[in-house]
């Protein structure tokens, strides 16, 4: 079987073609690497370009106040202290030199005045902080990327005459299997073209996983069907760990009719931009639902909210802006108390509150959506929304300053598939800016991890190339087996469902049950047809992947008894600071999911000088707080609580 | 409000095909492609379509409905009514590869020809300051999603498939344009790309880019007609044609 299997060799190959992928590949080439990207999609699709608020990164281009330090702060509150404060620091402080970077490559965004980068605000973020274009930001940065990698192509044609010799990219080309040597070392990867079904099979010393994330298995999900967590689970099958995957970011505001388009995102941007959110009572509801440890840092009264946008200054933002787990919840509980919109959301409305012109200048991609795909012109009436299954925080376990992936070497993961950057809860704005500084971090971690091994090359043995092939058509030679597409859409109905935004054991364990006959019914299915660009064998294919995922999902929620970020447990509705300090770690031993239990390394102590002593006592126990330095001048003022 | 839909959709590959009638269900609100995924899902598990988002901002599922470019996410089914047969071709400009699935790979090919962004050598990153009123023009080029549904309509390589060895299309056009007008970049030959590496002179200004753009990007006036504009100035004004032998000025 593996004679029919086009061969490849390269230095890196990186899995994924979105904003961490292609930021990965300059990376790699630019160190020298031959490099090769192979994305499930057609070159410039990738799901990155749906972002659409911004890219945040603490310029200090609208308010000077903004610093990498005040980003940090805001990205770990987000967080709720459980993100790996290495790379959020990280993230904080090199995220304005990527976002430069990409003017380099052509980048457009929206300007300030005096000529700089505009910079937009959002939830979470003390600071207009978002570098921008309109609503399409993600397609500005995939576009970017993409004309970065063609000028890159460009110059190895005119030194070799030919432009793929150093950077090419396999486009509808999917991953099924990571090749590693006897030692336990990446030895490449295995797979097969869509166009044409046959197999591929890379050789190269190093993979970087930049696939993004697993939102296909829930029914409501802004997420495109490439979102299968094949990197996520591909780590798991290669012997690396999954943390945090119990952390699912729910976007609070997806669109909710027709249904047909619902759970379509609706950018944060709106009310970054002035929308709110009311009831079908007509009221603001979000000022009932500050929690505690964001008392005393967002408006009290809508007047106050009103104010910050013009006067951010001497007001308080308004609570629209919290982070998007405490919205989601919100609009969850209004909707469950009965005061929810005819198709069971709230309302968002700028119509009232920012002129046509402004809302058309400011948000052309969300007007044509409403009109297009809803009949509703949202200059003139309030849009319906609700949450959506949007972001897995969990993902690959990486070292952060190499993403280096935990246990396998030469395996590296940036971007939505790997996990602890944004600790129980993402920032929106964090994402992009997140791909630019961890995929340049994947690119040349690989490259240094390839350089450091010399003249040696990991090698796979023949016997795991074959058996890559002969699992991947196994779905042809079935009779009598499900349909996949039926599978397909029970696991969604599950998930959504059972382990969805709000959470409890017994639910948990229903699911697990019914994972557990998903996974045994998958064995048996059966496709039609033959191998060429055949999506029902793809998604029999993609099932195996999103089967293993949703098994980690399920199983670290129901270990984790607290509620923090993308975690809710109705039987447990309390944050819990003796859960703060502890990772959840997925790993596959054969075919079962097992979970462990990890400490979190403790926060370096300029780090922790951030921050207030009554902040840090929100979230640490009395022993963890104790051993916290005292810091007379901790917190400066431009900490949020101040205004 | 559901009822049963006809529709006839392409099915073959580069050897050949037909249309295949089928008879589907269709819900309020729905878009053509959601009644494609329900013929995948329940009456032809291996129908090829190209898909991603499903909000018209990925710009892959083009194809052509009833005859026209379209994007099937951005087709509603409630522009048709209940007793219209829909039918759906793909592409025709692009070789076939399957169903609605054709190789778009010329558009690829055409994007690397153009000469990259060239960033001005004297500013370092981080120092680059323009006004929003100047990179607005090239902002509505950018905001193209790549759904090559210009490119398709386009006649000059619709019906000439011998054209395209000399012909970029209008995708491309906007993108030469995007440069040009980009406050920053140092290259002052686009024009003349434009005109010998990528045959704007084929193009007569017909729109029909433009018409089915559904970024509602104005191809042909904001691109296409100035950098025309542009290469008559260049190439046969004389009073400019002196002015580029003994100034500096970018015509």
């Amino acid at each position: 079987m593996t004679t029919n299997v086009e061969h490849h060799d390269y230095d890196v190959v990186i899995i994924g073609a979105g904003g961490a992928g292609l930021r990965a590949a300059i990376a790699a080439r630019e160190a020298g690497m031959r490099t090769a990207i192979v994305c499930k999609s057609l070159f410039g699709k990738a799901h990155t370009v749906m972002a659409e608020g911004g890219i945040a990164a603490s310029m200090g281009n609208v308010n000077s106040n903004d610093s990498w330090q005040v980003h940090f702060r805001d990205t770990m509150r987000g967080g709720k202290f459980l993100n790996s404060w290495r790379m959020a620091e990280l993230h904080a402080r090199e995220a304005p030199d990527r976002v430069w970077e990409l003017e380099t490559y052509g980048a457009l965004f929206d300007r300030t005045p005096d000529g700089r980068i505009s910079q937009r605000n959002f939830g979470g973020h003390e600071y207009p902080r978002l570098a921008h274009v309109g609503d399409r930001t993600g397609l500005e940065l995939i576009r970017t990327m993409q004309q970065k990698i063609v000028s890159l192509q460009q110059e190895d044609e005119r030194e070799s005459g030919d432009p793929e010799s150093r950077l090419k990219v396999f486009a509808e080309c999917t991953i099924t299997e990571l090749l590693k040597d006897a030692s336990g070392a990446i030895a490449g990867a295995f797979g097969y073209w869509r166009e044409s079904g046959r197999f591929i099979r890379f050789a190269a010393p190093a993979v970087v996983l930049a696939t993004g994330g697993i939102g296909k298995s829930f029914k409501v999900t802004s997420n495109s069907w490439e979102y299968t967590g094949d990197g996520h689970a591909l780590a798991l099958r290669a012997g690396s760990t999954l943390v945090n995957m119990e952390f699912i970011q729910f976007h609070p505001t997806g669109m909710i009719w027709p249904p047909s388009v619902k759970g379509i995102l609706v950018t944060e941007s709106v009310r970054g931009d002035g929308g709110v959110l009311t009831n079908s009572e007509g009221k603001r509801f979000m000022f009932d639902y500050v929690p505690d440890v964001f008392r005393g840092q967002y408006a009290e009264s809508e007047d106050e909210g009103d104010r910050w946008y013009t006067d951010p200054d001497n007001n308080k933002r308004p609570p629209e802006l919290l982070p998007r787990d405490e919205v989601a919840r919100a609009i969850n509980s209004e909707v469950k108390a009965g005061r929810g919109t005819p198709h069971g959301g709230v309302f968002l409305d700028i119509a009232s509150r920012r002129s046509p012109e402004e809302i058309l200048k400011k948000l052309p991609s969300m007007h044509h959506q409403f009109k297009e795909l809803a009949d509703v012109d949202i200059t003139q009436e309030p849009m319906e929304v609700g949450p959506t299954c949007h972001y897995v925080m969990g993902g690959v376990e990486v070292d952060p300053d190499t993403a280096a992936a935990a246990r396998v070497p030469g395996l590296f993961a940036a971007g939505e598939v790997s996990g602890g950057m944004h600790g129980s809860n993402r920032l929106g704005g964090n994402s992009l800016s997140d791909l630019l500084v961890f995929g340049n971090r994947a690119g040349r971690g690989a490259a240094a991890y390839v350089q450091g091994l010399g003249e040696r090359r990991p090698e796979a043995d023949e016997s795991v190339v074959a058996a890559a092939a002969e699992a991947a058509v196994s779905p042809f030679q079935q009779e009598g087996g499900e349909n996949p597409y039926t599978l397909h859409q029970e696991l969604q109905l599950v998930m959504n469902d059972l382990v969805g935004i709000i959470r409890k054991a017994e639910e948990i364990e229903q699911a697990l049950a019914r994972l557990a006959d998903l996974r045994a019914r998958a064995q048996h299915l059966t496709v039609e047809g033959h191998r060429q660009f055949n999506p029902g064998w793809h998604l029999a294919l993609d099932l195996r992947n999103m089967l293993a995922v949703s098994e980690c999902v399920a199983r670290a929620a129901l270990l984790r008894q607290e509620s923090r970020g993308g975690h809710t447990r109705d039987d447990y509705p309390a944050m819990d600071p003796a859960w703060r300090g502890k990772l959840l770690v997925c790993s596959l031993d054969g075919d079962a999911v097992t979970i462990e239990e990890q400490p979190m390394a403790p926060m370096r102590e300029d780090l922790l000088a951030l921050f207030k002593r009554e902040e840090l006592a929100k979230y640490l126990t009395p022993e963890e707080l104790a051993a916290v330095p005292p810091t007379p001048e901790a917190a400066d003022s431009s900490d949020g609580s101040q205004r | 409000m559901t009822y049963d839909a006809r529709f006839r959709v392409w099915r073959g590959d580069a050897e050949g095909g037909e249309l295949v009638d089928y008879t589907v269900e269709v819900n309020d609100g729905e878009v053509v492609l959601d009644i494609i995924h329900r013929l995948q899902a329940t009456q032809s598990g291996d129908l090829a379509v190209r898909w991603n988002c499903k909000a018209g901002k990925c710009g892959s599922c083009s194809a052509e409905v009833n005859g026209m470019p379209r994007l099937l996410c951005m087709t509603r089914m409630s522009t048709f009514t209940e007793d219209e047969t829909v039918t759906v071709t793909p592409m025709r400009t692009f070789p076939v590869i399957r169903d609605l699935v054709t190789d778009v790979s010329f558009n690829y090919a055409k994007a690397r020809q153009i000469p990259a962004f060239t960033p001005p050598p004297d500013l370092a990153p981080g120092e680059y300051r323009m006004q929003q009123v100047d990179v607005e023009r090239s902002q509505e080029f950018r905001k193209c999603i790549e759904c090559f549904l210009c490119q398709n309509t386009c006649h000059v390589v619709r019906d000439h498939e011998d054209n395209k060895q000399a012909f970029a299309g209008p995708r491309l056009f906007i993108r030469a344009a995007e440069l040009d007008m980009h406050p920053l970049d140092a290259r002052t030959d686009r024009v003349d790309f434009a005109r010998d590496g990528q045959g704007i002179g084929m193009c007569n200004i017909t729109k029909c880019c433009t018409e089915v753009c559904p970024e509602h990007i104005r191809i042909t006036d904001n691109a296409i007609i100035p950098l025309k504009e542009r290469v008559v100035g260049r190439r046969y004004d004389p009073l400019v044609w002196l002015g580029t032998k003994i100034g500096r000025r970018k015509a």
